[in-house]
């Protein structure tokens, strides 16, 4: 049986990975996928502390923070298509401006 | 979840979310992030949180990343040039990625000692019951404030997407 803090580890690399997807890619659906990994990454981590302590509170955070990501999917896409309705660019160094 | 199993997983997740953040492509960049999400979903359930792993996969890997999928197409980015960028951003930002890694890897090997093991838990740990007895006692007001969550959302991306000129988009679809 794995450990939780391998669980931890493994959560740790991967928001890791969100982390480094935000900070060098410039495409904003890739930026915006990046923050759905670290969204799971932390999930992977209330899960394994929720096993380790033997309760379903983390399990009923998860399910809360998969709600969350499901509106905040729905409103950032319909963010980006109304910039790249208006810009037609989807590159985050030349959305610049708050205006349009 | 037996050790091997574990670091399969692990390893193709973080081999998937990798691929993530260097495929040039953006829907080979969904693709390889539906993957690290299935995975995750795997490791729930082998965690014992059978009910959220499924939750996972079908919510998750299947709803959003479809919305994300029709965005991708909705644009047409299969034409967008390679991205630039300044080099020293991406070295700078790379540093950072790195030194979070180190610091988090050393908080967890630093963690607490009951949580080097796990405690048993019932048969029905996972369960929907279990989860749902969860949801409507101590989460009951949350699970509420949730409905009007969605509900917002999903007036918000509608105001956010429709086309408020009484010309069509630049470029757009039929």
């Amino acid at each position: 049986m794995a450990p939780p803090s391998y669980f931890m580890g493994l959560s740790a690399i991967l928001f890791c990975i969100g982390v480094a997807g935000v900070l060098l890619r410039r495409n904003i659906i890739i930026i915006f996928m990046s923050i759905e990994l670290m969204l799971n990454a932390v999930n992977l981590a209330f899960v394994a502390l929720s096993r380790a302590w033997g309760s379903v509170d983390g399990q009923a955070i998860v399910f809360f923070v998969m709600t969350v990501a499901a509106a905040e999917a729905a409103v950032g896409l319909g963010i980006i298509l109304s910039i790249y309705r208006n810009r037609e660019t989807v590159n985050a160094d030349e959305i610049n401006l708050m205006r349009w | 979840m037996p050790l091997w199993l574990f670091i399969f997983l692990a390893a193709l997740s973080i081999i998937a979310a990798a691929g993530l953040i260097l495929q040039r492509h953006p829907v080979h960049s969904l693709l390889a992030l539906v993957l690290t999400l299935i995975v995750i979903g795997i490791l729930f359930i082998g965690l014992g949180a059978t009910t959220v792993g499924f939750l996972q996969m079908i919510v998750y890997a299947g709803a959003i990343m479809i919305l994300f999928l029709f965005v991708i197409w909705l644009l047409n980015l299969q034409t967008q040039p390679l991205e630039g960028g300044r080099l020293a951003l991406k070295f700078l930002g790379a540093l950072g990625s790195a030194a979070l890694i180190a610091e988090l890897l050393v908080f967890v090997l630093h963690l607490p000692a009951p949580l080097g093991h796990n405690q048993p838990v019932a048969i029905d740990y996972g369960s929907i019951a279990r989860l749902a007895q969860g949801l409507f006692t101590s989460y009951l007001v949350a699970f509420e404030v949730t409905s009007i969550l969605l509900l917002v959302g999903v007036v918000g991306a509608v105001a956010l997407a429709r086309r408020t000129t009484a010309e069509g988009a630049p470029g757009g679809s039929p």
